[in-house]
């Protein structure tokens, strides 16, 4: 448990370290940042130096590097240059509309996987089980932000039954929800279904068929009690990308989160923002994978090797 | 004797051949035919672009603004209508598949050579090295790419190779994955032995005797990841990061069209399904492969 556990915490600190520097690196390619605080030119070669050891541009590169990484640990994000405000006050208003959005999807994935799974694999070769079959490969090949567009067509162009943008009651989650959660919910049927036809053929519920125990308490009893562990498992990963893809997904809802922060700071140059909601993101995205990974490890011995 | 049983031997008569029907149906079922006649059309259409599509990508008719398919029976030369300054959409489609497919090629090639070449020399030399990429390879999953992509276009600006550049980046760990445990599984074997002991090196070991046997293992990963890397780069050229303007692009013409959905809702329609069908053939003939080549890969169907 140990080494596994040294592994992932290894992996992660080299994740975080190469994320940093990437944002570092391409902060240095934009400019000496003394031009974004002089405006006027014409001041002193001495004021111009002053600012310079101020902001720890005399030191070397590598040792520049460690105090931005001493900064982002105080929190110190920066200052949006359009809002003139701290970013981490902004991109912590954000946060809560992604985490929602990415927990409504990650709701809807293991409501609609699961169910279908489980009757896929109980109906194998039959017409729910194509039916299931055909949703999970097109959750997975169909671009989520397409779904999207075409949810917005049908239900709030053409039916005007829920709304297309924005973020508000809870109707404003539904068309959102299943536009980010189809893929996982199409990758959680497969795996449960997977794991449901294994169990299902396994001596234990061939033994209990045999014991005279009804249909309904055989799957949900033996066989989906004893499948649940990969999918479930498989579940925690995706909340990591369910946080990533919200950045696309809320671009088409114009949803208020961490996504179309970014988007609109790409869009006005406003790299500290974007910079800030790229740290929070990964850290999230990190975090996320690495508590799921260290459960997996407690929960399933076999990981550990 | 004890084999003096004859078995009755099979009638050689009448249908030394099955039936063209049931010949044909085998086909299907050996081979995953549609898919591979619908991606091949679309490739053929991406390639030969400049030679069938009916109007130039980038130039549009403000006549034509928002001309509805023909396709449906509407009364227009456009078969898949034109968007909102009066572009043909299927001759944007065409290249815009061309720039996908361009795209997806070239990320796999890059991704899978270096993912190939680490993967090799980790699972060849072990120790310090193989812990050193591995523990790469774990933290380059934890990075979102997406965001990558996002930061780079803003402190350098959306180029192409910029877009393969950062798509390999998140793909090159997978094959390195795949073909360091092939190889660790090579590795061992009677006939590499053999070479290294009639005094061949590690270099002619490694690419005559190791790499031919991941190879198949490298194309079912990168057949299966090819459709991921159509679908990221359709995503990125969405959010405005992808291949820049002028040149076409699949996710560019979906977002465009999203503004204009009331009234013309073929704009944005039409790319994603040309997307959706590329990337559903893949998918069959990735799961065909697979099965075909690595059936260790393969999943309980």
């Amino acid at each position: 448990m140990l080494v596994f556990l040294r592994k992932r915490l290894i992996a992660a600190g080299i994740a975080v370290l190469l994320v940093t520097l990437i944002i570092f690196v391409l902060a240095r390619i934009q400019g000496d940042p003394r031009t974004l605080y002089l405006v006027d030119n014409n001041v002193s070669q001495e004021m111009y130096d002053a600012l310079g050891r101020e902001l720890g541009l005399d030191k070397p590169i590598v040792v520049q590097y460690v105090l931005f990484l001493g900064r982002l640990v105080r929190g110190d994000l920066g200052i949006s240059i359009h809002e003139h405000r701290p970013v981490l006050d902004i991109v912590l208003e954000r946060l809560p509309n992604t985490l929602q959005l990415a927990g409504a999807a990650f709701v809807l994935s293991l409501l609609v996987g699961v169910p279908m799974g489980v009757l896929s694999a109980v109906q194998r070769g039959r017409i729910w089980d194509l039916v299931g079959r055909m949703f999970a490969v097109l959750g997975h090949s169909l671009p989520s932000f397409w779904v999207g567009i075409m949810l917005i067509f049908v239900f709030a162009v053409k039916l005007r039954w829920l709304p297309a943008f924005g973020h508000g009651g809870p109707s404003h989650f539904i068309l959102p929800a299943i536009a980010l959660g189809w893929a996982s919910a199409g990758a959680q049927m497969r795996l449960v279904r997977s794991a449901m036809l294994e169990t299902l053929g396994s001596q234990y519920v061939i033994l209990a068929r045999a014991k005279g125990v009804g249909h309904a308490r055989v799957i949900f009893h033996h066989a989906l009690r004893n499948a649940l562990l990969a999918p479930l498992t498989f579940a925690g990963l995706t909340i990591g990308g369910l946080i990533t893809g919200a950045i696309i997904t809320e671009t088409v809802f114009a949803w208020p989160g961490l996504g179309t922060l970014a988007i609109n700071s790409v869009a006005s140059s406003d790299y500290a923002v974007l910079q800030g909601t790229m740290v929070i993101i990964t850290l999230f995205y990190i975090g996320s994978s690495l508590c799921v990974d260290l459960i997996y490890g407690l929960v399933d011995p076999r990981i550990r090797l | 004797m004890t084999d003096s049983v004859t078995l009755p031997r099979e009638e050689p008569a009448v249908t030394l051949r099955p039936p063209l029907r049931s010949r044909v149906g085998r086909i299907f079922r050996t081979y995953p035919v549609v898919s591979i006649v619908v991606l091949g059309l679309l490739v053929l259409m991406a390639i030969a672009a400049p030679l069938i599509a009916p109007y130039p990508p980038t130039f549009g008719a403000l006549l034509d603004r928002h001309a509805a398919p023909s396709l449906f029976g509407a009364d227009s030369t456009h078969l898949l209508g034109a968007d909102n300054v009066g572009r043909d959409v299927l001759s944007r489609i065409m290249y815009g598949a061309r720039v996908s497919l361009m795209v997806a090629a070239g990320t796999i090639l890059i991704a899978g050579t270096l993912g190939t070449f680490l993967g090799l020399i980790s699972g060849w030399y072990g120790g310090w090295i193989d812990e050193a990429i591995m523990r790469l390879v774990d933290a380059m999953n934890a990075i979102p790419v997406i965001l990558i992509a996002l930061v780079l276009a803003v402190a350098i600006g959306p180029s192409f190779y910029m877009l393969l550049g950062v798509l390999a980046l998140g793909q090159w760990p997978l094959f390195a994955r795949q073909v360091r445990a092939e190889t660790l599984s090579l590795r061992s074997r009677d006939y590499v032995h053999l070479a290294h002991v009639a005094g061949a090196s590690t270099g002619r070991i490694l690419w005559r005797h190791i790499v031919p046997g991941v190879f198949s293992t490298i194309l079912v990963v990168a057949t299966n990841q090819v459709g991921t890397v159509i679908l990221a780069e359709a995503g990125l050229s969405f959010l405005g990061v992808g291949v820049p303007p002028p040149t076409p692009s699949l996710g560019g013409m979906i977002s465009e069209g999203r503004l204009y959905l009331f009234e013309a809702w073929w704009i944005s329609a039409f790319p994603g399904i040309a997307i959706a069908l590329i990337v559903l053939s893949l998918v069959f003939i990735g799961d065909w492969l697979r099965d075909r080549l690595d059936p260790t890969l393969r999943q309980l169907e």
